[in-house]
């Protein structure tokens, strides 16, 4: 089952030409990753995907949804089917932590306030954060502790999926390496798809599954890394080929060797 | 009963309950009805293998209820799956008794910290003053440092492009004056009084008054948003950490180019505000136009458009200094921008109108 169907869009500004039919595919349960340079369009294929923007021509279809035909009410269920994670958080900043991630609960659904309260607080720590953040306002918050908060904001409906813009842009290693470890929680636990635009190898070569790499206005490679590591389009030579992401993906591997022997 | 969630079988020593369907955000409300009743007097029984699809809401209601029932039978759950008590021990990690803190404080707090914000704000003000003058001061020891290009840009903004907006306001009010005072004058055959009436009135008051109200609404504004977004986007922090004072290249020039442009667009309001009363004392009194500028030359003397002029460049200097310091007090969120522009609106119109009072009051017991 897909979970997102991208069919020849193209994207266009003025004669400025971001994407040249672009076509992938997401599966339903996985962790997808889109890469790519800067300037590539990833930002904008995730936009595409978010009804933020419309493509100059193709076809988007998210969760069985076709974008280019679906109606108000469709739309509106469909938002609540999925969550989304903005790089630099987008919290409402003149909300409380604990009411941005209570606004969505309380428009669409008739749970009872302390119920309500009882999911915040819950989501809150899911995320790694304490408690009294959620009084917090998002200009009080240190830039690590937004990108959790608006994680928390982002789980708040139970997504089916969920797309995340540079997730672990801008965490330390640590606070990084946990988050994917709760994005690949997540996923197992509740089946949600995945969608994350990221440049973290570590990232790349733990948590997902398949991905695709934009460039030159195209696809030039999709799949697992096994299968885009075969291709040889200069971009890919570059980011993987490396120095020091050969390093980096010998470290990891090798734990997960070590992992499977013991 | 709701027997689409939920099914409740009384037995000879204990109770069965059966989970059905969707245990969601959505069903939870309804099946938190139902489960309410239950009033346990036996052992419990639960059974979860008929439930199709689960979120976090509803495995919260069962850990909620469950607990309930703990407290006085024993309860044995049967036929989860291993996504189910997965997903359980993840929510019972984080389902934890910490409260988030109240943010709701009373009316003696808010009075407090309101009137703290109101002593930081002055004390703020008196520093952004001395910063203005100590950086005007500084161009007498070097005068190149003036930002030329900047103010002439700036003088283009907010004086060539508000003339339309100012011609047609100052316009308007010229004529509105006109036209309610002649029905009056008529009444005592005084109708050339018009003349001296609008003359007077729209050079040394009117004239100033509205063309500083337009440019603080629609400049000081402008600059309260502009430095605003340039401080949430650290724009400004920025310029300090390369050594490029805020007050020289933000400031002053926004000041001067106010206090340039200000009494020229009063000169043109004058104008087109008198245009404006000649046009409605002819439809209304039948005062042709060189009647009316032959009576205007005789009975209004300079000094009242001199005195309209002069206020120009206080009013403007006004307007800059409040659109800049509000700037500057945006902090950083998004929020506090439009409160920041508001409050430079309200407050710029205040003095300019405050201002007017005091020099109307002044200049006549001068005898000007």
């Amino acid at each position: 089952m897909k979970a997102i169907e991208v069919r020849d869009i193209v994207t266009q500004f003025g004669s400025t030409v971001i994407h040249d039919r672009i076509s992938l595919d997401i599966n339903q349960g996985e962790i997808y990753g889109i890469l790519g340079e800067s300037g590539s369009g990833k930002s904008l294929l995730m936009k595409e995907m978010n009804m933020l923007l419309e493509p100059r021509s193709g076809k988007i279809k998210v969760l069985g949804y076709d974008l280019s035909t679906i109606t108000y009410r469709e739309a509106q269920s469909l938002r609540q089917q999925w969550g989304i994670l903005f790089q630099f958080g987008a919290l409402f900043s003149s909300l409380t932590v604990a009411e941005n991630i209570k606004l969505q609960l309380k428009e669409y659904t008739d749970i009872s306030p302390q119920m309500c309260d009882q999911l915040v607080k819950m989501k809150i720590s899911m995320v790694g954060l304490p408690a009294r953040t959620g009084a917090l306002y998002p200009s009080e918050l240190s830039g690590g502790m937004v990108k959790r908060a608006a994680l928390a904001r982002a789980l708040a409906m139970d997504p089916k999926l969920l797309f995340l813009d540079e997730p672990t842009s801008g965490l330390d290693p640590i606070g990084a390496r946990n988050f994917d470890k709760l994005i690949l929680e997540l996923r197992d636990l509740l089946g949600i798809t995945v969608v994350m635009i990221t440049h973290d190898l570590s990232s790349i070569y733990s948590i997902i599954d398949r991905f695709c790499v934009l460039a030159d206005k195209h696809v030039v490679a999709e799949g697992t890394l096994k299968n885009v590591l075969q291709s040889n389009h200069p971009f890919i030579e570059r980011f993987f080929k490396n120095e020091y992401a050969q390093k980096h993906y010998d470290k990891i591997t090798k734990k997960k060797k070590i992992k499977n022997v013991q | 009963m709701n027997e689409t969630h939920l099914k409740i079988e009384q037995h000879q020593d204990f109770i069965k309950i059966t989970s059905f369907g969707d245990w969601t955000l959505y069903t939870e409300p309804a099946i938190d009805k139902v489960i309410r009743e239950i009033k346990p007097q036996k052992d419990i029984v639960w059974d979860l293998s008929n439930i199709t699809s689960f979120d976090s809401a509803g495995v919260l209601l069962f850990i909620k209820y469950l607990k309930n029932f703990k407290k006085t039978n024993s309860v044995k759950v049967i036929g989860y799956t291993e996504e189910q008590m997965r997903f359980y021990t993840l929510l019972q990690t984080h389902n934890n008794d910490d409260e988030i803190p109240s943010r709701d404080k009373n009316i003696f707090h808010r009075i407090g910290k309101e009137t703290l914000v109101r002593y930081e704000e002055f004390t703020a003000y008196l520093n952004f003053s001395g910063h203005v003058t100590l950086s005007f001061l500084r161009y007498f020891v070097n005068p190149r440092n003036f930002r030329y290009k900047e103010m002439m840009y700036h003088i283009h903004k907010s004086g060539m492009n508000a003339l339309l907006i100012v011609a047609l306001t100052s316009f308007l009010v010229g004529l509105v004056i006109s036209y309610q005072s002649s029905v009056q004058l008529a009444k005592f055959g005084a109708e050339i009084f018009i003349v001296d009436m609008a003359g007077i009135s729209i050079a040394r008051e009117l004239g100033p008054m509205i063309t500083a109200i337009v440019v603080a609404g629609r400049s000081g504004s402008a600059y309260t948003a502009q430095i605003g977004a340039m401080k949430i986007t650290e724009e400004i922090s920025a310029m300090r950490t390369m050594g490029f004072d805020p007050y020289y290249f933000l400031v002053l020039p926004r000041v001067f180019a106010l206090m340039i442009a200000l009494p020229l667009l009063i000169f043109f309001a004058d104008i087109v505000g008198i245009m404006g009363s000649m046009f409605a004392a002819k439809m209304e009194l039948n005062i042709s136009y060189t009647q009316f500028i032959n009576r205007l030359q005789e009975v209004v003397d300079a000094k009242h458009f001199w005195i309209g002029i002069i206020k120009g460049p206080i009013f403007a200097m006004l307007i800059a200094l409040i659109g800049c310091f509000r700037g500057l007090q945006v902090s950083d969120d998004t929020e506090s921008i439009g409160a920041q522009t508001t409050a430079s609106v309200v407050n710029s119109i205040f003095v300019v109108i405050a201002f007017d009072a005091l020099f109307s009051v002044l200049l006549t017991q001068w005898g000007i």
